[in-house]
């Protein structure tokens, strides 16, 4: 296929099976463009997070190929892998803050990690919390703030290394109408600021608000596809 | 390279007074272990000062003839202490001998008045005779055996106590060897099995940490800046466990040293834990930081397979 606009996520003709009735995919190809924004509909089951687990080289597929920009993602050695991952940031339902680090901390890890300098720390966290509306709280730890403020924190730690993609796997799952919101917003807001954004969700409101493309997955394969799409199951 | 050394060490202490319950009981775990270890420290030292001074008391005695000449007992001797394997050779004079038999007999006049009667010293001279390891007395009965090494005319040597003891002094070459054997064997078991406690307990303390480490993996950090604070955190509850057992050695030994010493044959505890307090504290800190390090170490790696 020759391309007319440069790719940055294909996936090239990806089957995965599980032996343990995890639910695979089954030839799934599909691109993401630079600066879209993503949302991947469908049933529990279908295969929404097996796909992004593809993606993040949590596994490896068992036919067909994942690339991010000219990179095959499953031929990184795995004592690399940790490179490659500081492209993408992630966002998980169940938040998955570090326990015992603050808001503050959790997200300065993210940095650390990425090997970024004290003063750039120093710089950056405040203004990413306050992007991220939790200024005030960055001294809490996260079983002292709300699941909405949790999310913030997580989305926070995700954009901080200004990752190219950012990954959402359900990211208002756990939340209730008012936090689902905001977080839409702040996720819509990264993805005008120049990231391309990709969650999936089972929230038919978020996915309508949003008016951006829908891809639909059921039983492991992409069902449709839709540039401007709604939440039709 | 630096700053990544510096935050492994910082992330670590935090982890470490954070996890407050988990630390403690992790600490508690391994101060129990180290424990053991300084009490089989303590009972090796035992065991061995027990040992030495019974070998200590393992000699064979020459006795000369009443005729032999001071100075050709003297000269045996001076060609004995030239031995290698002879470590002391202690000279009994015939008036000593007599002066000796009189004070171990001073409440048995029977005795004494027919010592009396005998008007003349009936005691001969002899040698005490210390080998430096047991068995190597009977090297020394050899060498006393042979004429040629024996000075004076006539046959000097009236007897050698060494055939009596040799069944003895051989049983007791051997028990030796058993025990220390044993007591080796006996410390590994025990070490062992109180290291594998340990290890069990931190891999749970990290058990408890291991979504937080695959979520570290995929926001992209590093194998070694994961495990490390893991690490750093089970050095610190090392150190700290093996100083409270130091502590608590104090006053242990200080109680053994006063209590049972004189079971021991005067052997101190207290002054033994004094004397060899930097020898104690290295092999405790060392195994403290060992134990908490390599434990830490393999259990996170575990967890990295993400």
């Amino acid at each position: 296929m020759g391309y007319t606009v440069p790719v940055m996520i294909y996936f090239d003709r990806v089957t995965k099976t599980y032996r343990d009735g995890t639910p695979g995919l089954e030839d799934v190809t599909l691109s993401i463009q630079p600066k879209e924004f993503v949302s991947i509909v469908g049933h529990s089951g279908a295969g929404k997070t097996t796909l992004l687990k593809m993606l993040l080289a949590e596994d490896r597929p068992t036919e067909g190929t994942v690339w991010f920009q000219d990179m095959d993602v499953h031929a990184v050695p795995k004592h690399s892998l940790h490179h490659y991952r500081r492209k993408i940031g992630m966002v998980f339902q169940d938040f998955r803050l570090i326990p015992n680090k603050t808001a503050y901390e959790n997200i300065a890890f993210a940095m650390e990690a990425a090997g970024r300098t004290d003063e750039e720390i120093a710089l950056d966290v405040p203004y990413i919390l306050d992007l991220v509306d939790i200024g005030n709280k960055g001294g809490h730890f996260p079983h002292q703030l709300s699941g909405g403020e949790q999310q913030r924190v997580a989305i926070g730690r995700a954009i901080i290394n200004q990752p190219e993609v950012i990954v959402a796997d359900e990211p208002t799952g756990n939340l209730d109408p008012v936090n689902t919101y905001e977080i839409v917003e702040i996720l819509k807001k990264i993805n005008e600021l120049g990231t391309t954004v990709l969650i999936t969700t089972h929230n038919k409101g978020v996915v309508d608000a949003m008016g951006k493309r829908v891809i639909t997955m059921e039983r492991g394969r992409v069902a449709r596809d839709d540039a401007n799409g709604q939440y039709i199951l | 390279m630096f700053t990544s050394f510096r935050r492994i060490f910082s992330s670590g202490a935090t982890t470490f007074t954070r996890s407050g319950l988990v630390s403690f009981a992790t600490v508690l775990i391994m101060t129990a272990t180290l424990v053991i270890i300084a009490t089989l420290m303590f009972l090796s030292a035992i065991l061995s000062n027990t040992l030495s001074a019974i070998e200590d008391k393992v000699d064979i005695n020459v006795y000369f003839t009443t005729d032999a000449q001071e100075s050709d007992v003297l000269s045996v001797k001076s060609h004995l202490e030239t031995l290698p394997e002879v470590a002391k050779v202690t000279y009994t004079s015939r008036d000593q001998a007599l002066a000796d038999f009189r004070t171990r007999h001073s409440d048995d006049q029977l005795t004494l008045q027919a010592l009396d009667q005998l008007g003349e010293n009936p005691l001969g001279a002899s040698l005490a005779i210390k080998a430096t390891d047991p068995s190597k007395y009977a090297d020394i009965v050899n060498y006393l055996s042979d004429d040629s090494n024996i000075p004076g005319s006539t046959n000097i040597i009236d007897r050698v106590n060494y055939y009596q003891n040799k069944t003895v002094i051989d049983r007791l070459t051997q028990a030796i060897g058993t025990t220390q054997k044993a007591g080796l064997v006996l410390v590994l078991l025990f070490a062992l099995a109180s290291i594998i406690i340990a290890f069990a307990t931190v891999r749970l303390a990290i058990y408890s940490a291991r979504d937080e480490i695959a979520v570290m993996r995929l926001m992209g950090a590093s194998n070694w800046f994961i495990r490390g604070p893991f690490i750093v955190a089970g050095v610190i509850g090392g150190i700290i466990a093996a100083v409270i057992t130091l502590i608590l050695c104090y006053p242990a030994t200080w109680y053994a040293g006063k209590h049972i010493s004189s079971w021991l044959g005067g052997f101190n505890l207290f002054s033994y834990y004094l004397s060899h307090f930097v020898l104690i504290f290295i092999v405790l800190v060392g195994a403290g930081i060992l134990l908490g390090g390599l434990a830490s170490f393999v259990a996170v790696r575990r967890y990295l397979r993400v």
